[in-house]
């Protein structure tokens, strides 16, 4: 028999936000659950509109393993990146 | 009898306080630490709802006495909340079944609250509607999981319900206090509530696979003040004693 209850991976648009943003995880017997308890564990400061929770075993991540092969081949290739722009003042933070 | 509106805001007042306090003793104890945040928001909107309550009752009262008074001066003779509230927590089970059975009524009194002719009552029940309706999904839902559970949480929740059946009656029985204020359209009849609740709570213990008690017997006294159970004593000796030992004590 299984005592743990799974883990839950928490999402939260806040109040401004304009996506919902990874805050923590939790764990709780079903979907519905994660969410009661996401609502009491990260939103007693009204921080937040909306909550989505996805298992943690649902998840893909890629392995920190193959940083070298999935990251380094971009960073020779200058032209992508775009730093050889002027951004005139008026048009503020990008 | 005493102003029959400074009675009724202390037995508001009175059930979120104890209640409140209650639920605050599994502060660091729960099972897991998701309901131990979880009890405690909720021990926190009770006491927030007991502040409204009892600051009301002091303004009626015009002795000059206010929330923190009534909460820590006063005895157990003078406390007037239900006695399922100030019932120990037992296990896990038997406080999720109390507070289920709690808020069952609750929401029911409150919305009908929220019609009452004394707009200061009708504005405290509305902000509290909101907070106790999520106290009732969360017991609700926690009262179906460990009742459809494994067998021994079934059997707790089960042993839990019966413990507690007899202390359900109460609410629902009115006094000459409740007559004078629904006469007056402040307060519902507390024994009209009844067949909505009996019709709620029995869905869900259906859903819980759990068997409602035969005996509808009912202890009663507490919101009246004629009695309390040992328990209320010993839980305000722990509640009180700061206030008692170092009066106006402020930090």
């Amino acid at each position: 028999m299984q005592n743990e209850w799974p883990l839950w991976e928490v999402f939260i648009r806040g109040q401004h936000g304009l996506s919902h943003r990874h805050v923590g995880s939790l764990h709780a017997a079903d979907a519905e659950g994660a969410i009661k308890n996401a609502r009491d564990v990260y939103t007693r400061r009204n921080e937040g509109v909306s909550i989505w929770v996805v298992e943690a075993s649902a998840i893909a991540a890629s392995s920190p393993d193959e940083k070298g092969p999935l990251y380094e081949p971009s960073n020779d290739k200058i032209y992508r990146h775009p730093t050889f722009y002027d951004i005139p003042d008026d048009a503020g933070a990008m | 009898m005493s102003d029959p509106l400074f009675e009724f805001l202390c037995r508001m007042g009175d059930n979120t306080l104890v209640l409140g306090h209650r639920v605050s003793e599994w502060c660091g104890t729960a099972p897991v630490l998701e309901e131990d945040i979880a009890l405690a928001n909720t021990a926190l909107d009770l006491i927030g709802q007991t502040t409204l309550w009892l600051n009301l009752a002091g303004e009626v009262e015009g002795r000059g006495r206010d929330a923190d008074a009534l909460a820590f001066r006063r005895d157990v003779w003078d406390f007037r909340n239900l006695f399922l509230v100030e019932q120990p927590n037992g296990d896990f089970g038997q406080t999720m079944m109390r507070q289920f059975l709690f808020d069952s009524w609750h929401r029911l009194y409150l919305t009908g609250l929220t019609e009452s002719s004394d707009a200061r009552i009708s504005a405290i029940a509305e902000k509290s509607l909101k907070e106790v309706s999520y106290h009732l999904d969360r017991a609700t839902d926690t009262v179906i999981g460990l009742g459809d559970g494994t067998e021994e949480s079934h059997a707790r929740m089960q042993a839990a319900l019966d413990r507690l059946w007899p202390f359900v009656g109460e609410m629902f029985a009115g006094d000459a206090v409740d007559a004078a204020l629904a006469r007056q359209g402040t307060a519902p009849d507390p024994a009209k509530l009844r067949s909505g609740f009996d019709e709620q709570v029995g869905k869900v213990l259906a859903e819980a696979t759990l068997v409602r008690p035969d005996s509808d017997f009912a202890h009663k006294g507490g919101k009246t003040g004629t009695r309390h159970s040992e328990h209320l004593g010993h839980m305000l000796a722990q509640m009180q004693w700061l206030q008692r030992a170092y009066p106006d004590a402020t930090w």
